[in-house]
């Protein structure tokens, strides 16, 4: 926004920057239409079931039928509950998850606000993502919200320091938080992405599994789904939601799951650059970006559909007992080879 | 580079879409949707009897601890974010000292770890 | 001039709400004051430029301190109702240690006023200013300025130990997973082989 206007002047800068937003919003608004039947297609291959395919050819107006179902659907809030904190729950996870966005690059030269601590404040902005939860659970009033709250705070708040310390070692390879230049300093081609670089491969492959399951627990989703285990307590903290605000807490929900897709495009698997080599044309940047976006998406699908879910000490064990040393001891081997022995020590651009 | 003001701009009107979009989704429901609430339907839901008690309650302080463990580790990512940034120029003292801060806090990790604190149960 | 109404606005808001994280009945509804507090901190370090500061603010206090607030107000069940009661007799006490922070603020506030005459500015830092504040930070906290890097270290080092002293609590009659357990046993410890004789049984006994 900020070239749009010194390029046009403030009036229409504004306006066409606030157009740039809200492109950016309703292509991520009917990505998601499509990512949510594609989810359930995947689960429902996986089980040979055919899974929606009645509203549209092959389903395709699925989630378009669902919102106008939503739309059209009481809101119920529960006589003891706190209406206020259970109306802005949903509200805050879904303004959060799309505010994420804002600093997302999308191709080359296509980001809403180009910040010099992006990956920081998608660190921030996730890590937010709690709120909604323990404030709908708590604004309930009810056991079974109360509860999956109480877990999905202890779990978000476990996964988030392994997060960070994966985070840190991107960080060091490409010394600096700014994204775009993050995804540029991967644009050598594939072996130049964070997750296969040699020799540093050796660290940064597992490094980018750990994310990717960090990334499971953080957005709950399956097998780390017991904030909202079905078996036990029924929808964890969406119990008590019906409507628009369910709506906003599964759109917050699945836009979660999308920029940990994007992240991890972002600091593993090079952004918008090819693995044959870079990529400095916006339209084929943005096609491969979501390309990618995609492929890491159908990962988070094919999980949920073939790992049973994870019993609670489990969980609470993989991560800290073992996802927080591992990511911790890769953080200081990742720090003496940038020190030691690279060759030009965290070639930032 | 250095900080532009401007580029915080589009994150405040980002926001502001997003919350006007989401506030626009409730009042839609709301003017859409029948409102048609009864006692039963106002319940809380529970497994066919009503709830005997207030649903919050005490509960382990095994929660607790790990959120306070949570707001030291996080603290330590906090400190290794500049340290990332800065290490091609601080060279092998600034590795050291580092490792120094970190070695400490591995003891209490080890610590915690002996005393059973990562247990669940 | 938007960075002026910027700053009345995030400052008006920053002490709206920071008088509402005191005056609101709820105690939930006092920690969502509080993140608002935070918020609007951030917001007036964003136009000071320290864009970095801004986002740890959010990352350690709105996403770590605060989620430990909201759980404990939440869920510990305490009546504030009661705790509340007894506001008019803490008032005198209260009072004094207003009156001496006040008195404090003051002081340093003038002291400062008076240091700054007859410069035009305090400088903020002699940084290059090709340098994002992150990096600038990072090139002189784990150096010049060791000894306060690693006590920071120390401290963290002791509220991890405080925290599981103070909190940790055995619980006896807890069976727990024991993985190395679980995956060292061996075939002979968990399975008999008998043979029997057939129409005989293995007879109660065994």
């Amino acid at each position: 926004m900020a070239s749009l206007i010194h390029q046009y002047g403030p009036v229409w800068g504004v306006w066409l920057g606030v157009g740039q937003i809200l492109l950016v919003m309703i292509t991520l608004l009917l990505s998601l239409a499509f990512l949510l039947l594609f989810d359930r297609k995947v689960w429902a291959a996986v089980m040979l079931r055919k899974g929606p395919n009645v509203v549209g050819p092959f389903g395709l107006l699925q989630s378009f039928a669902d919102f106008f179902k939503f739309v059209f659907k009481e809101i119920i809030v529960p006589a003891g509950a706190n209406k206020t904190v259970f109306i802005l729950a949903p509200w805050l996870t879904f303004t959060l998850a799309f505010a994420a966005w804002a600093v997302v690059p999308l191709a080359p030269g296509w980001v809403v606000s180009d910040i010099n601590v992006g990956i920081l404040y998608l660190f921030a902005i996730s890590s937010l993502g709690v709120y909604g939860i323990i404030m709908g659970g708590w604004a309930s009033n009810s056991k079974y919200p109360f509860l999956g709250a109480l877990r999905s705070a202890a779990q978000m708040v476990s996964y988030e320091v392994s997060i960070g310390f994966v985070i840190i070692t991107v960080l060091l390879l490409a010394g600096t938080l700014n994204l775009t230049e993050i995804v540029d300093n991967q644009r050598a081609g594939i072996w130049a992405w964070h997750a296969f670089a040699w020799p540093t491969i050796v660290i940064m492959l597992p490094m980018f599994v750990i994310f990717f399951v960090s990334a499971l627990a953080e957005t709950n989703r399956p097998p780390f789904d017991l904030p909202e285990a079905e078996s036990e307590l029924v929808a964890g903290y969406q119990v008590e939601y019906s409507s628009t605000p369910y709506l906003l807490f599964m759109i917050g929900e699945y836009l979660a799951i999308t920029l940990m897709c994007a992240m991890m495009n972002i600091l593993f698997l090079g952004g918008w650059h090819l693995p044959g080599g870079p990529v400095d044309n916006p339209f084929l940047g943005f096609l491969v970006f979501y390309a990618k976006l995609w492929v890491m998406f159908f990962l988070f699908a094919m999980v949920k559909a073939l790992v049973p879910r994870y019993r609670y000490d489990q969980l609470m064990r993989l991560g800290w007992k073992i996802f927080l040393p591992t990511s911790l001891v890769a953080v200081v081997a990742v720090a003496a080879y940038v020190t030691f022995a690279a060759p030009q020590a965290g070639a930032g651009l | 580079m250095p900080l532009n003001l401007a580029d915080y701009l589009p994150i405040v009107f980002f926001l502001a879409i997003a919350g006007a979009m989401g506030a626009g989704f409730i009042i839609a429901a709301w003017v859409a949707a029948p409102k048609a609430p009864d006692k039963e339907k106002l319940s809380a839901y529970e497994c066919g009897f009503n709830a005997f008690d207030d649903a919050r309650m005490k509960f382990d302080v095994r929660f607790y601890l790990v959120s306070i463990l949570f707001i030291i580790f996080d603290l330590e990512v906090a400190f290794l974010f500049p340290w990332a940034l800065a290490l091609d120029d601080l060279g092998p003292f600034g590795f050291w000292s580092m490792t120094a801060f970190l070695g400490v806090l591995t003891v209490g990790f080890i610590y915690e770890w002996k005393k059973g604190a990562l247990e669940w149960e | 001039m938007i960075a002026a109404i910027a700053f009345y606005a995030l400052a008006a808001i920053a002490i709206l709400s920071a008088f509402c994280v005191i005056a609101a009945r709820n105690p939930v509804h006092s920690v969502l004051f509080l993140i608002l507090t935070f918020f609007s901190a951030a917001g007036l370090f964003v136009l000071l430029g320290a864009e970095f500061l801004a986002m740890l603010l959010v990352v350690v206090y709105v996403g770590a301190v605060a989620v430990l607030f909201l759980f404990v107000v939440m869920m510990l069940d305490v009546d504030f109702a009661e705790l509340k009661s007894g506001f008019l007799s803490y008032l005198p006490l209260g009072a004094l240690v207003a009156l001496a922070m006040f008195a404090e603020l003051g002081l340093v506030s003038s002291a400062a006023v008076q240091a700054g005459q007859g410069r035009a500015a305090i400088p903020l830092s002699d940084v290059d200013p090709g340098v994002t504040n992150a990096e600038a930070i990072g090139r002189v906290l784990y150096t010049d300025y060791l000894v306060v890097f690693q006590l920071a270290g120390m401290v963290l080092f002791l509220a991890m130990i405080g925290a599981i002293v103070l909190t940790l609590r055995e619980r006896p009659g807890v069976r727990r997973q024991d993985v190395s357990a679980q995956v060292g046993r061996r075939r002979s410890e968990g399975v008999e082989l008998k043979d029997v004789k057939p129409g005989q049984g293995l007879g109660v006994e065994g």
